[in-house]
Formats: C-alpha cells, structure tokens, sequence
C-alpha cells in the first residue's frame, strides 16, 4: 500500500539479524515506505523485514545484486512512486543521512543523488585493495565525465521517476550496477551530484570477498565502461 | 611457424575480439559470457605475437610444432566453453523448473 510519494528499496540476500534494524533505523528519521527484495535468501530475512513492517519482493532464487535492486525499481514504479531511495540492508548506510541525499531530487536540482562516503571525513575504513580499487574507479569515472567523482560504487543512492524508468531498462546492469552506472547516467544526459553521507563498515563479507570475484569485477568493469563509451548515446 | 601461419592466427585473433566487443556494444553478449572468448582471442593474439612464450610452451608440452600447440590450446578452450554453459544450462533449467512451479502454484492460489 503506498502512503509517500517515495520509497526506500532495500536488496537483501541472507540479511537476517541485520534487515530489522535497517528499517528501524530509517523508521526513526522517517516515515518513508519500505520495499525489501530478498534475493532468493535462504534464512529469515524475508519473514523478519515482513515483521518490521517493510512490503517484501521475494525472487525464487539468487539474481544478483543489480537485479535485485531493478525488480525494487520496477515495483516501485508500478506502485506509481515519483522518487526512491536505494540502499543496503547489513547496516554499511546510515539511515539518517536520507534526508540529506533525497533533498536535492525533491527540489529537483538533479535527477540522482549518489551517496559518497570520501566527501566527509567519516569512519568509512576499507581493506587496502579495495580502496585502491575504489580509488582507481574513481579516477576512471571522473576522467570520463569530466566532473570529479569520489565514490562510484556507492549503493546508497536517490533518484528520481525519470531514472527510475532507466533503472528498469535492460541497459541496467544484472550483476555490478557501480561506476559503468554513473558513466551510462552521464551519456544519457542525466543530472547527478554526490553528497557526503555516513558509511559504516559492514558486519559481513563483502560481496567482492575472495580472489576471483574481485578480479571478475575489475574485468566486468573495465569491459562494461569500454562498451557503454562505444555506445552512440 | 610461417610468416602466412602468423597472419592467419592474428587475423582469427584481432577478429575474434572485436566480434566479441561489438556484441557485447549492441546488448547481444552479456559481459559475464564474454570473458571466455576474449581470454581465448587474446590467447591467441599473445601466442603469435610474444613467439618465444608459444615455443617454450610447445616444449613444455612436448607437441611437435608451435602450431600445433595453438591448434591444442584453442581445443582446450572450446571444452572450457562447452562446460562452461554446460554448468549455465543445468542452472537455467533448475531455474525455469523453479519458475513454472511457482507460476503454478501462484495460478492455483488465485483461483
């Protein structure tokens, strides 16, 4: 049942323990309504954000993180909602830092806000290689569209109807929705800006844990820039 | 190996690579499905032009010519294809089952 004209879309895989105290923090600051897309999890997640009083999408089985956020979109729009909120369920996004990011869409001075955790000195601490990496898609990001980007692989976003409709075209990425995203946006002529929001460090392994997922990522990455820039768009 | 061999492998190669990114340019290749293909066109690029890396693995491998060794390797790749989608399609068909179940069992609670 939609009681706002906006929504926050919270992807979740095997979050229970964690997505409770998500939405009992975003209910705190605010009264936005909440959509939990479990991604084929296999313990309680979906049953505990139900309980926190979240509307839940559940898939049949695993999709990816970048598929699960587009299913949120797609119900979104179909629930008629003109802006959402995306973020993580483990706790990494600080609740209070919505109103500061949904702002600058509300008055519409741009069409997405992106969530950096660099603009602020915060308490944000990655493992060396990931910051590198994020450093280094930082560099590639800005270079490309020419405006300096801090933190292209934040998923702690708002937008607008506008690209909630380019969200939930095949063009949206299945699996990493990181800084090909934001170059994509920029092609596409869409108004962006970061602001500072609070990150903490998330309980659980990240999803580029491990040694080949991160090299498939900078691979996925790299190839999913070159493309979107071969793009006549 | 010849300098005709040489060409013909580079040729193969170049044009592997960039039949790969044009598919994956227009939507037609996911990105995640591309990376076997360009490991194997840029395989091949490496073998033809970094020519001692070819004749030590031909050594390695105890085959008879470097050509040979290309031949073998670009086998070697298409099995790592085939399973690779082998493993893709047992996971689509558990996927699609999963579905229709589901489909069905939603169709019946609706009635």
């Amino acid at each position: 049942m939609r009681s706002n004209n906006f929504t926050v879309i919270i992807p979740a895989y095997n979050e229970a323990g964690r997505v409770s105290s998500t939405i009992a923090g975003i209910r705190k600051s605010n009264d936005a309504d909440i959509i939990v897309i479990s991604d084929g999890s296999t313990d309680n997640t979906s049953r505990e954000a139900r309980g926190a009083g979240a509307d839940v999408i559940e898939h049949p089985f695993n999709l990816g993180y970048g598929a699960t956020l587009q299913s949120g979109f797609k119900y979104a729009m179909k629930m008629g909602y003109e802006y959402a909120i995306q973020m993580d369920a483990d706790g990494q996004h600080e609740p209070s830092s919505i109103s500061a990011l949904i702002a600058p869409v509300l008055n519409d001075e741009v069409d997405v806000v992106i969530g950096s955790r660099f603009l602020d000195k915060g308490n944000y601490k990655a493992p060396f290689v990931r910051r590198m990496g994020m450093y280094f898609f930082a560099f590639i990001t800005s270079l490309i569209t020419g405006r300096k980007i801090t933190d292209p692989t934040s998923g702690f976003q708002a937008l607008n109807k506008k690209v909630m409709e380019f969200y939930a075209s095949d063009a949206y990425p299945a699996d990493y929705p990181d800084a090909d995203v934001i170059i994509m946006l920029h092609r596409k002529g869409f108004r962006f800006k970061e602001v500072p929001v609070v990150m903490h460090n998330a309980a659980k392994r990240s999803m580029h844990g491990g040694l080949l997922k991160p090299l498939y990522y900078i691979f996925k990455m790299l190839l999913s820039i070159f493309v979107t820039i071969l793009r006549k768009e | 190996m010849t300098i005709q061999q040489k060409i013909f492998a580079l040729a193969i190669g170049v044009g592997l690579f960039v039949v790969i990114i044009e598919l994956v340019r227009r939507r037609r290749l996911a990105e995640e499905y591309s990376f076997l293909w360009l490991l194997t066109g840029g395989s091949i690029i490496v073998f033809v032009v970094w020519y001692d890396l070819l004749k030590w693995l031909t050594g390695l491998i105890g085959s008879k010519t470097p050509t040979t060794t290309l031949f073998i390797f670009g086998f070697i790749f298409m099995i790592l294809i085939n399973l690779h989608y082998s493993v893709k399609i047992t996971k689509l068909a558990a996927q699609v089952k999963d579905l229709a179940q589901k489909a069905a069992i939603n169709e019946k609670d609706k009635q």
